[in-house]
Formats: C-alpha cells, structure tokens, sequence
C-alpha cells in the first residue's frame, strides 16, 4: 500500500503559565493513501491538537517535535509560508462546530470560491460554477440561493454542509474531520456522516475521522487509534478491535457509548477520575489512577507499545484476554 | 413595509433627540448670569427694560419661549443676532469649516488608526505593537488643546513649515486650503487615533481565535488575506460604532481647537455668541451642531447594517 502520511516521535507542546502541557507525546502513525482512520479519546486526550499539528495549524505558543512526511516531503523541516501551499490542496479539515466555522459576515458563495480562485486560480466564473457543483454534492437544495446567503441564514446541519464542501472544493488527498458531527442533532449526524463516506469513495480521498465515540467509528472507518493523555494507547483495524480489545481504557471507552436501546433517561455511563494532569506527567502507565486492573507495577513502570502479529498495537502490561 | 418602520423609528428618535437637546440649550441660557437688555443698553430706564424684554420674548415662561423659537426655525427664520444682523448668513460661512475640520480628522483618524490596529494584532505583544500603545497612550492623555497649542508654536512658529493658524475656504485653492488644516485635523485626530487603534487591535486578536480563521486559514490563505478578508471585516462593526460615538467628543474638540487656530467655524461663533448672550443665535447653532451629531450616527448605523448582516438579522 501507498503511504500518504507518516509520523514519527511526534510531540506536541504548550508553554502555558504552569509549565510545558504535553497535549501529544511521541506519536507514531502511519496513514495509507485511500485508508480511514477514526481517532478515539476522552475529551482532552490530544485528538485535535494532533490532527492540528499535523497540518501544522497550531499558534506561536506550541512546539512539535518528530518528524510528519506527508507524501513523502517531511513538513515538519518546512517554513510555515512552505506547509501553507500543502494546506487545502493537499490536506483540509471540517472543524467540530458548523456554527462558529464560516465567517459570519462573508456570503457562503465567497467562502466557497475563496480557495478555488486563490490556490487553484480558477477564473470566477469558472469557480462559481464549480462552487454550484461542490454546493450540489453535499446536497445543499438550492445551490444559486445559498451561495448569496450568509452563514446566519442556514441551520447548522447546512452550515456542516457547506464546510466540508469548503473543504473539499480543491479535492486534498487528506481530510481531517474533527467531530464533524457532534454539534448536530441526531439525524442529521448520520446523514452527514453518511456524505462523508460518500465523498470518499467518490474522489478516493483518506480521512482522519476525530471523535470521541467509538460508535461513529464503528461504522465509518478501517483503523482505529485510541489516545489517552496525548499518547496512543491502542490501534487496530476496526473489526479486530471490537472484536478483541486489548486496552482497560478503551474497554471503558466502549461502555461509554449511548445505545439506542438504552432507555432515554438512563444516564451515559462515563469513566470515572480524570486525566492526568498534562503539564506534571507521572511515572508508570498514565491510565494507572483510574484503571480496575492497575498493579504496583503500572504505578511504577510506563508500558511499552506492543505489536501483536495482526499489527494490533497496545500500551498495557495486562491486556484483556491476556497477551498473545 | 418591515424595511419602513425601523426608518420611521429612527426619525422619531432623531427628531426628539433634536427636540430635547435644543429644549435643554433653551433652558439653560437663561441660567447665565447678566441681563441681555442691560447689556444692549445699559442707560435704558426700567421701562424700556421691559418692553425690551417683552420684544425679545425674554419675558415668557420657558415652553413659551421654546415654541417661540422652534415655530420661527422650523418656518425657515433661524433668527437674529440682538446686536444686530441674521444669524443665517453667519451660519452659512461657520457650517463648512467645522464640518470639514470633523471630516477630514475622522478621516485621517481612521486611514491611521486602521493599519496600526491591524498590524497591532498581527504582531500581538511583539516591539511594534508594544511601542504603538505606549505611544497612543501617552499622546493620548495630553488634552487636545494642548496638543494644539503645542503643534502650532512648535511646527507653526519655531520651524514654520505649515501656517501656524488661520483658515482658506477651498475655493481659494486646494494647498491653501490643506495646508492650514493639517495642524488642526493633526490635534483633533490623536484621541480617536487612540481609541480606533486599541479598539480594533482587541476585536481582531479576538477574531483571530474564531474558529472561522483557524478554516481560513486551513484553506491555505495568506496571512494578510486572512487579516484583512476575514478578521477585518468583522471587527470593522465595533470601529464604526466607536466612529460614531466619538462624534460627541470630536464636535466638541473641533469647536474649542478652532478658537486655538482661529478658524471661524461654529465654535468660534458659539464662544462669540455665549460672551455677548446671543441667546437666539445660541440656540440656533447647537440645533445645527446636535444636527450633525445625530446624522453622523444615523448614517453609521445603517452602514454598519451594511457591513455586518448579523446586526440585520438581530434587527429584523
Ligand atoms: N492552544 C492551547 N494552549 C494550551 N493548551 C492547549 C491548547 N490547545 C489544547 N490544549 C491542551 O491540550 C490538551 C489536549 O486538547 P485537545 O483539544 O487536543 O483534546 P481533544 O482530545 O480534542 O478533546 P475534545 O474531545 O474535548 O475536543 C488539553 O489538555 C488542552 O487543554
Ligand atoms: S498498564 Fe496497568 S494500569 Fe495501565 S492500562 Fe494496563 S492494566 Fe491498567
Ligand atoms: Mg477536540
């Protein structure tokens, strides 16, 4: 297979008025051309600041440290002006909130044609009318009318619409999409989901899918990486680890999914404790304080990432289901 | 019919901010000391006091002699001066240099302000930005007469590249005209260069945080097309507002910076007419100077509605 990105040591730091905060600690991915990959996490785990820093989105205040290839050019030895030419066309992103993503005093039709005119040069009128086509593939009804609307004037399943439209318009090898749908209703959760395996297919993009429930995963993509603290605790293929997962915390990431036949009052049953607290990381496995098989042992000692032979990763010295 | 009423409002509002402003100014000129009819003549025997006082509606209650004075005006009589002549022809020659005076500051204020906010914001914390609030802030507490008689003796005099004082209608020519407004327009526009500059520095490090720019920018856009496309734009709502709100302040610095620089605009003639209590002439001016206030703002707000269609839908 064809790898698009790679990453290697990967670290992500702030300086904040407390110290350094380790958002992401030395995380190794390889991503295939064409692949899906869902990133799973508590909130605060460190899925959008890695999805960030790997486009190199990421304000003054952060360092990243290790290696990101994509196609093969390391960015991370590029100048920002350099990754800029990569941003759009080679890499987009769908943010979580279609409410606060489009620029509420901008026409959507200029959003849109926006990046087709500036980093594809496209004529305008040609770009209207590929900003009508784009409007039309994730199913806006009125193509001509919403283009002369403003953000304001769209629900936020529309407005959803639009960006990953935005996103599309100059065809990345690359999408990452950041809980696209986690400010929507229900219903339209699963049609937007359902456009972006669409889309996919259509223009054989890759996709990182951030979110923070496995059962989005389940259904939309091929590997699953579990992250914990900023580091990946586990990955697998989808299927192999539904089927047999390895980690305490995504076993209690599991638990935490909302089933449908589940009666509605029943509360979501959430991991108890906390994370770690990022800036002062501690010896010994970082999940340690709030796991139910913890040891002296895992209180003093980090866990390596293991490969198993199927190339399911873990981070644990006592895996469920034992090690093979 | 939705688009009529709000404009209908406005003009309500318009019309009874005139109303009150002018009432008040009524009100208040009787309160200053010194009798008007001993001051035309002061031999006058109690009895020519009176009938003078009674022709000059002095004798009246103060709705009385409002009504007097708002029936004669909104018939098109702006009244006389006491000691003689018509308030309109003087009105005429004092309206274009204190317009011109709050134009031209608002403008240059604005060409300043505009550039230094933004890049402000883009070098947040760094020297330049640094360096530009400090100086802001210090110019800014000098008050602006000070400034002025500052820049007149020091510019004016000492080195003597611009004319110290004096005022050139533009019919006399362009340069004549500009060169004897640079120093006024300079004084009266470091305050609102202050405010605009600290104002859209704060909007636009604000937007910058917006979501909307982190997608801008994922679209591979360059820094000043983000800056001046996205993060403008929505900050410029904010700056129009404060444009419009520091028109009382501006007004007010004109009038006083035109006796500094001796230009005969309406401040010259307010302060002209307070000292010898031209109590009609008075009321007439600040009728136009509340005028100018109220329009100015008028205009901004739908400007604004313009700008940003947020504040329509908020409106509608
Ligand atoms: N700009 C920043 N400056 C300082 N710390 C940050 C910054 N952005 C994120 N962090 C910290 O990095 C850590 C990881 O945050 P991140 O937003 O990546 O979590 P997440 O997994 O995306 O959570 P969520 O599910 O809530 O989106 C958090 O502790 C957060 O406080
Ligand atoms: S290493 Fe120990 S503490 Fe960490 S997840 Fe495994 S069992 Fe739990
Ligand atoms: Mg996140």
């Amino acid at each position: 297979m064809n790898q698009l990105l790679k990453l290697a040591d990967f670290s992500v730091s702030f300086a904040t008025p407390r110290g350094n905060l380790h958002a992401v600690r030395g995380v190794d991915l390889v991503v295939a051309k064409g692949e899906s990959i869902g990133i799973v996490g508590e909130s605060g785990s460190g899925k959008t600041v890695l999805s960030r820093a790997t486009m190199g989105l990421m304000p003054s205040t952060a360092t990243c440290t290790g290696l990101v290839e994509f196609n093969g050019v390391p960015l991370s030895n590029l100048s920002r002006a350099e990754v800029r030419n990569y941003w759009g066309t080679g890499m987009a992103m769908i943010f979580q909130d279609p409410l606060t993503s489009l620029n509420p005093v901008r026409r959507i039709g200029s959003q849109l044609m926006e990046g087709l005119i500036v980093r594809l040069g496209m004529p305008k009128k040609q770009a209207q009318a590929r900003a009508v086509e784009l409007l039309e593939r994730v199913r806006i009804p009125d193509p001509y009318a919403a283009m002369k609307k403003y953000p304001g004037e769209l629900s936020g399943g529309m407005r959803q619409r639009i960006v990953i439209a935005i996103a599309i318009a100059c065809t990345p090898e690359l999408l990452f999409a950041d809980e696209p749908t986690t400010a929507l209703d229900v219903t339209v959760q699963a049609q937007v989901l359902e456009l972006l395996a669409e889309l996919r297919q259509e223009i054989n993009m890759t996709m990182i899918l951030v979110t923070h429930d496995l059962g989005v995963v389940a259904g939309q993509t091929d590997r699953v990486v579990v992250m914990y603290a900023g580091e990946i605790v586990e990955t697998a293929a989808t299927k192999d680890l539904f089927a047999n997962m390895k980690m305490p915390y995504t076993e209690a990431l599991m638990k935490s999914i909302p089933r449908l036949d589940q009666s509605s009052g029943q509360r979501l049953r959430v991991i108890t404790g906390r994370l770690p607290d990022p800036t002062s990381p501690e010896p010994g496995c970082s999940f340690a304080p709030r796991c139910e098989y913890a040891t002296d042992k895992c209180r003093a000692e980090k866990p390596p990432l293991v490969t198993t032979q199927t190339g399911h990763q873990y981070r644990c010295f006592f895996p469920i289901g034992g090690s093979l | 019919m939705k688009k009529v009423q709000p404009f209908v409002r406005r003009l309500g509002q318009v019309c009874l901010v005139l109303i009150g402003a002018t009432f008040l100014v009524s009100v208040l000129i009787r309160q200053l000391p010194g009798d008007v009819a001993v001051m035309i003549n002061p031999a006058a025997s109690l009895n020519e006091r009176a009938a003078l006082r009674q022709e000059l509606g002095l004798d009246r209650n103060y709705f009385s002699a409002y009504w007097l004075w708002l029936s004669q005006i909104l018939q098109g009589d702006f009244g006389f001066f006491i000691f003689g002549g018509k308030v309109l022809p003087v009105l005429k020659t004092a309206i274009p240099p204190t317009l011109q005076l709050i134009f031209y500051t608002q403008i240059v204020a604005l060409s300043i302000a505009i550039p230094l906010g933004i890049t402000s914001a883009y070098r947040q914390g760094a020297r330049f930005d640094r360096f530009t609030s400090t100086m802001l802030f210090s110019l800014s507490s000098i008050p602006n007469f000070g400034i002025g008689l500052i820049l007149s003796l020091l510019i004016g005099v000492k080195i003597g590249i611009l004319p110290p004082s004096g005022y050139r209608p533009i019919s006399d020519g362009f340069l004549q005209h500009y060169r004897l407004m640079v120093l006024p327009v300079m004084t009266l526009a470091i305050a609102p260069i202050s405010t605009y500059t600290r104002l859209l520095r704060a909007e636009m490090i604000a937007a910058l945080r917006e979501d909307y720019v982190l997608l801008a920018m994922s679209k591979g856009l360059s820094d000043r097309r983000i800056l001046l496309r996205h993060v403008l734009r929505p900050s410029c709502t904010t700056l129009m507002t404060s444009a419009a709100l520091s028109m009382g302040g501006l007004i007010g610095g004109a009038l006083v910076i035109e006796i500094i620089f001796v230009i005969p605009g309406m401040g010259t003639q307010l302060a002209k007419a307070i000292g010898t209590r031209e109590f009609i002439a008075i009321q007439t001016f600040v009728t136009f100077i509340a005028l100018f206030y109220v329009t100015f703002n008028s205009v901004v707000d739908i400007l604004i509605g313009v700008v940003d269609p947020r504040t329509r839908n908020r409106r509608a």
